[in-house]
């Protein structure tokens, strides 16, 4: 006697939203045309509305508590301010260069690390929120399924794109030379890609972790051998092989070396491939989960 | 769709519910209710904490999906036709449903522009109620910075803005001090005389006398008693006696000397210290006049002496022959404290 949507409908619905689900904010509205689809009885102009309302909600949120977008703002600077003035000179030696040297490698790398952090905060934050009692009357009211998440997730990448314009204002400072503008955008492009993957899978745990620390203990420990195993900082020559192995795979390795490749040059096509499956597969197993519990919760 | 008339009468039933039943691991939060509340009515659905009455607005909101039996609200099925559910329901929880982050305007005019309304009539709605809720002023500041009192009426114009056909309001008066709650009884009062169906729940026989018209009384998960107010009164049968010495001194004598008379009400004789007063419960005209006749023995000047409604201790041992499950304050706004003698 459940007429609860049966898990298949909600892995179709989100098979099916899946391929925009993973591009920047410019195409949210593809994001919930997908769902309108799927979700027949709730037009898509009124799918349209009800993210764009949410969206206003996060928003004012940040104009309310503008100290929120501390961590967007100061990450991309303490990061690089760090690893170019500490490790810099060292690295730099082992590349044939010097500082510099190291500043044109590292820069890709801090990229692809905005979305991991970004995404580390969505899901400590949706925790609180989710548990408070405005998401009940947000679940009883008739809205898309997903329209709370793709609004979080949309104001969320917004976040991160004002991060990637701190992080390469600060890069420029310390003395990045941006030779290829197309490629920076690519490489921005592919960021905010794998951001929003991460940010499903953290919703996810958001939505079902008991408490906030719990998400974010959980997330430290999952994304702290990522982040170093991988070629974000130094180079994977000199590692042991199965490191090396590991890094191949690793997508947040695969994205540094892919921005890397289309902002100072170099190989592209695995980083951006292995990137690019990575974050269709994410998406195409935890927006469906993370929706379903959104439903669900108790 | 086809609505569900359970009245011979003809009224028609706004909610129906039938062997509703939910589980929470061991637990039987619900274990077959049965209800109905008429359209146009005030049904309140009185219980301790733990009975199951926020689990039945949950499962009657679409929050929660029920393990056996059915309900429909205005026709619709919980389980089957949500979407459309949602639509005709408004819904103020326990707890206050709104976004602390957000000045209270935006947090009306969020729910507006999620039921659809146009820009124009988002603002307009949100304007209007506002100032129907007395709360003008305030639109501006976070909902985080208002006082109790203005939280829930912050929520209940939030649950107004779809003009619901039916409304759950899930103990909406818990925790707030007398003032505010009477305030808010009005506010509700107001709509119920617009013609919303409401459902309360609550812990306060006080409360459901006077906003409900019906009473459904619950305990671990089942429909202990149901019927009229009055009928249910009546049922009880129990008053308490609220007796207030001129001189506060003579609180405690008096207590005791109540205490000592033997009366077997239907609950313990207390000291309510705040207001000053010893609550003695009686069965009988025989008991009151008993009461009455130790005070005068003892010479002590009253200032006052009213009946007041049983408490739901009261109410629960004369239905169930035991207390209310979880034993707590059976008054919302006072300080009880059981005699020591």
């Amino acid at each position: 006697m459940s007429a609860r949507p049966s898990p298949t409908t909600t892995l179709n619905e989100a098979l099916r939203a899946t391929p925009s689900d993973t591009i920047t904010p410019a195409t949210a509205p593809a994001v919930t045309a997908a769902v309108g689809d799927a979700d027949s009885r709730i037009p898509l102009r009124s799918h349209l509305r009800h993210t764009g309302a949410l969206i206003r909600r996060n928003l004012l949120w940040i104009r309310q508590d503008p100290e929120s977008m501390f961590d967007a703002i100061l990450f991309p600077v303490i990061f690089t301010l760090l690893f170019v003035y500490v490790f810099g000179g060292s690295i730099g030696q082992s590349l044939g260069g010097g500082q510099e040297a190291y500043v044109q490698y590292v820069v890709p790398g801090l990229l692809a690390m905005m979305g991991m952090n970004m995404a580390q905060g969505v899901g400590t934050g949706f925790n609180t929120d989710f548990n408070s009692g405005v998401m009940d009357r947000f679940r009883s009211l008739p809205i898309g399924r997903g329209s709370v998440l793709f609004a979080k997730i949309v104001v969320e990448l917004m976040r991160m794109l004002v991060a990637c314009v701190v992080l390469m204002i600060v890069a420029v400072l310390v003395g990045f030379d941006i030779t290829h503008w197309p490629g920076l955008f690519a490489a921005v492009g592919l960021a905010t890609v794998f951001g929003s993957a991460l940010m499903w899978v953290f919703l996810t745990l958001g939505v079902t972790m008991k408490s906030a620390q719990s998400v974010q203990a959980m997330g430290f420990l999952v994304l702290m051998p990522l982040q170093f195993g991988s070629s974000i900082f130094a180079p994977t020559a000199s590692m042991p092989g199965w490191l090396q192995n590991f890094t191949e795979y690793n997508p947040l390795s695969s994205l540094a070396d892919a921005a890397r490749g289309l902002m100072v040059g170099g190989p592209v096509a695995h980083g951006l491939w292995v990137t690019l499956a990575w974050s269709v597969g994410l998406t195409a197993l935890m927006a469906p989960v993370a929706i379903h519990k959104f439903r669900t919760k108790a | 769709m086809t609505r569900i008339d359970t009245k011979p009468s003809g009224a028609t039933s706004a909610v129906t519910v039938r062997g509703l039943v939910k589980h929470y691991g061991e637990t039987r939060a619900l274990d077959g209710v049965d209800l109905d509340v008429r359209e146009g009515t005030v049904m309140g659905v009185l219980g301790p904490n733990g009975a199951g009455k926020t689990t039945l607005v949950r499962i009657l909101s679409t929050l929660l999906a029920p393990d056996a039996g059915r309900a429909t609200v205005v026709g619709y099925d919980v389980v089957r036709q949500p979407r459309q559910l949602r639509r005709v329901i408004g819904l103020t929880g326990q707890y206050a449903s709104v976004d602390e982050k957000l000045p209270g305007w935006e947090n009306l005019y969020l729910i507006g522009r999620l039921l659809d309304l146009s820009r124009k009539d988002a603002r307009g709605r949100a304007d209007e109620l506002l100032e129907r809720f007395s709360l003008t002023e305030a639109g501006k500041r976070p909902a985080g910075t208002y006082s109790g009192g203005m939280r829930r009426r912050l929520d209940l114009a939030a649950s107004m803005i779809g003009r619901p056909a039916v409304l759950f309001l899930d103990e909406p008066t818990t925790g707030l001090d007398p003032r505010t709650r009477n305030e808010v009884w009005d506010e509700v009062k107001a709509m119920v005389g617009d013609g919303v169906t409401v459902l309360l729940t609550t812990q306060y026989m006080e409360e459901a006398e006077q906003l409900a018209s019906e009473l459904t009384v619950v305990d671990r998960g089942k429909v202990i008693a149901n019927g009229g107010i009055e009928e249910l009164k009546a049922k009880v049968g129990g008053r308490t006696l609220r007796i207030r010495p001129a001189d506060p001194i003579h609180l405690r004598p008096l207590a005791r000397a109540l205490d000592g008379l033997g009366i077997t009400g239907l609950a313990a004789t207390v000291v309510d210290t705040e207001r000053g007063s010893v609550l003695v419960p009686v069965l009988s005209d025989e008991q009151l006049t008993a009461v009455v006749a130790a005070v005068t023995a003892r010479g002590i000047t009253l200032s006052s002496l009213t009946t007041e409604l049983p408490s739901l201790d009261e109410v629960f041992l004369s239905l169930t022959g035991h207390r209310a499950s979880a034993p707590q304050d059976t008054v919302p706004t006072d300080t009880r404290e059981e005699v020591a003698v």
